[in-house]
């Protein structure tokens, strides 16, 4: 789960990391409002949870509260990489120093925890990255002793700091591992931490990114999933512990597990067609829940046909076959559907969907052959 | 002959009195893979089974009381990092951990310990293991897959059933399929299942299945170039998933753009594998 700037600056705030003084606004009026609390000159954010809000002009700096207010309606107004800008947030304006990259997250080949800084922050960090790597400084980090002092003060050397910021940075450094640990998160990034003119360390951006599987112990943020970011049926799949992406292409999908959900797509790419979505029942998923998938994947206007490729385990293919029925008799749809079934009660569920005109296949590549064909409106059996 | 477990295998189960638990015990036990007892905290004392698999309250308890060599998990993914530690102090050499849904940070944690100890973990959010004939620990079906000199290892679930069912159809058998679990943070890899197979005497053929993310595959791929003797198939499964949710920059640092499909089976076929556009190609490209 990805938070916006502001939350996730809201969580650094909480564990001792230095953010500058601002607060979130929905209209203009509240900006112009948050503006003259801070004495003027602010930063006006829009908060989308994409990245490249910057180049598409999504922040920008007023030298006053009227400007403030007229900067927040031109953002609030914008759509950034299809998503609407529905709050700002107005930060009081930094005079910076430098900037520094520096982040918390998992480092999966390793399977550890790794500390990333660069004195090369800013908006351009990948490009470092990949051109001058060795300008990027990555300290693993223990998961079973945490971050010890030493590695926060040899980043700080390392990323050539001034020592008069060391004592600073320790307590940033101490703060990102707090959040990143005890918010469970795959992410907790600071960029640009900045030095101010006056000397200060604070960190002007931040982006944080949620383990979803942990979840379960954080009610307070998975209380700050902003579900407005999300396409409805995503929001709704994830209701019912379906894992459902929306795609661009016209054939249905509804697969159980992820890895053959994907093979599925794939195939029906290799016979010439476009999959409309990856949507992964999981196991032993009854009837109500594949009833809610399918009515999900036949919301999309764009689908022409929808594939069933369902390998029976856990799942029972004879449960798969009543969701079916029970989504038909209720959405009615139009579209041609394939089915295929193999394992667990399979034969049993081939029978229920004897007289549901369902085109049948016996293997993968036969059942996304004749999708694709049936995709493309070609009557067949 | 197989790897990992085979008729000397003495299943512990965690988690036996759960729903999951218990279904796929009764599977296993049908299956003919010997179960000789199970762990629920507080339910130490009870029999399961018609009275034939004692359970217990620890690990400890029923490692010492019954001689299990190997410990399958289902337990609640709040609750399995726990299961994984109780294991991993035990003293048992195999532990199989079936639960989906296990925290990272988690993960993290119960790897960096697991590693300084004497113990396989295979898993999490895995299918299990099945050497046909012999012993199931798991959940993979086992009416799909018969025995034969196939080695399977796979990311995912239930793409391996159809891999090892397009198997069965042609006549071919697997000596030990082992599913390593789909998780960014896993206790088995690829590179140490195909060390194990080619060294088994009795696996003549590797089929390895893997999935866009990560770098486990390109892993494989340089000790297929290097050490592998026995020829391999591979499939890779998400040529058409959309590019993954990106991790901010740290992802980019970190993976450097790397775990396309597209990339994997490049690095696999230039390790000389033969790479199947779709798993009911596989059979053709063993034989």
């Amino acid at each position: 789960m990805k938070l916006h700037e502001y939350q996730s600056k809201q969580i650094f705030a909480k564990y001792g990391i230095p953010i500058p003084k601002g607060r979130v606004a929905a209209t203009a009026a509240e900006a112009k409002a948050i503006a003259e609390e801070l004495g003027g000159r602010v930063v006006i954010k829009s908060q989308v949870l994409v990245g490249g809000r910057g180049k598409a002009g999504g922040i920008k700096l007023a030298k006053d509260a009227d400007e403030a207010e007229q900067l927040a309606a031109q953002i609030l107004a914008m759509e950034i990489k299809g998503l609407p800008v529905r709050k700002v947030l107005v930060d009081e304006a930094a005079a910076i120093e430098t900037e520094i990259y520096f982040s918390i997250t998992n480092d999966r080949a390793a399977r550890k925890p790794v500390m990333i800084a660069s004195a090369a922050g800013g908006v351009d960090i990948e490009e470092v990255a990949a051109t001058a790597p060795e300008k990027i400084i990555k300290v693993h980090i223990d998961p079973l002793l945490g971050l010890r002092e030493y590695q926060a003060r040899d980043v700080a050397a390392s990323i050539d700091l001034p020592r008069e910021y060391w004592k600073d940075f320790i307590k940033v450094a101490n703060g990102l591992w707090r959040t990143y640990s005890e918010t469970d998160a795959t992410l907790a990034e600071i960029n640009p931490l900045v030095i101010t003119k006056d000397k200060r360390l604070v960190a002007l951006d931040g982006k944080m990114m949620i383990d979803d599987n942990a979840l379960f112990r954080h009610a307070d943020l998975a209380e700050m999933r902003d579900i407005d970011e999300e396409a409805p049926a995503e929001t709704e799949a994830r209701k019912h512990g379906l894992s459902y992406i929306k795609l661009d292409g016209n054939i249905g999908c509804m697969v159980n597990g992820a890895g053959l959900a994907m093979t599925s797509m794939d195939i029906v790419k290799l016979f010439g067609g476009k999959p409309a979505n990856f949507l992964d029942i999981g196991g032993g998923a009854g009837a109500d829940k594949v009833a809610v998938a399918m009515k999900i994947i036949l919301s999309d206007p764009n689908v022409k046909a929808v594939l069933f490729n369902i390998f029976g385990g856990i799942t029972r293919c004879d449960e798969v076959a009543k969701g079916i029925l029970v989504a038909m008799a209720e959405v009615k749809p139009k579209v041609p559907m394939v089915v295929r079934l193999v394992g667990t009660n399979a034969e049993e569920g081939r029978k229920l969907l004897e007289n549901a005109k369902m085109i049948t296949a016996e293997t993968l590549a036969d059942a996304a052959r004749k999708s694709v064909a049936a995709a493309k409106g070609k009557k067949q059996k | 002959m197989s790897i990992l477990i085979n008729k000397n295998t003495r299943l512990l189960v965690q988690g036996i009195t759960g729903n999951e638990g218990f279904f796929h015990t009764t599977q296993m036990v049908n299956y003919g893979t010997n179960v000789v007892a199970g762990v629920t905290p507080g339910k130490g004392g009870e029999w399961v089974m018609e009275g034939k698999i004692p359970v217990f309250d620890s690990v400890k308890l029923a490692v010492d009381a019954t001689g299990a060599n190997a410990t399958c998990i289902f337990v609640p993914a709040r609750f399995a990092p726990d299961a994984m530690f109780e294991a991993a102090d035990s003293g048992i050499p195999l532990i199989v951990c079936i639960t989906e849904g296990v925290p990272v940070q988690d993960m993290m944690r119960v790897r960096n310990y697991i590693d300084q100890k004497k113990v396989r973990l295979v898993g999490p959010n895995c299918p299990g293991m099945l050497t046909p004939g012999e012993s199931k620990v798991g959940i993979i079906p086992g009416d799909i897959a018969i025995p034969g000199d196939v080695g399977v290892v796979s990311r995912s679930g239930t793409l391996t059933y159809e891999v090892l069912y397009a198997l069965k159809l042609v006549g071919m058998g697997a000596s030990t399929c082992v599913g390593i679990g789909g998780d960014p943070i896993n206790g088995t890899n690829f590179v140490d299942v195909l060390e194990m197979f080619e060294h088994d005497p009795h696996t003549e053929k590797v089929v390895l299945i893997g999935e866009i993310g990560g770098t486990d595959e390109d892993k494989a791929a340089e000790y297929i170039s290097s050490k592998m003797t026995k020829p391999l198939v591979s499939f890779i499964a998400g040529q058409t998933a959309p590019s993954g949710k990106r991790m901010g920059h740290a992802g980019a640092i970190i993976e450097g753009g790397a775990g396309s499909a597209a990339d994997k089976v490049k690095a696999l076929e230039a390790a000389g594998v033969k790479v199947a556009r779709h798993p009911e190609e596989i059979p053709s490209l063993l034989k």
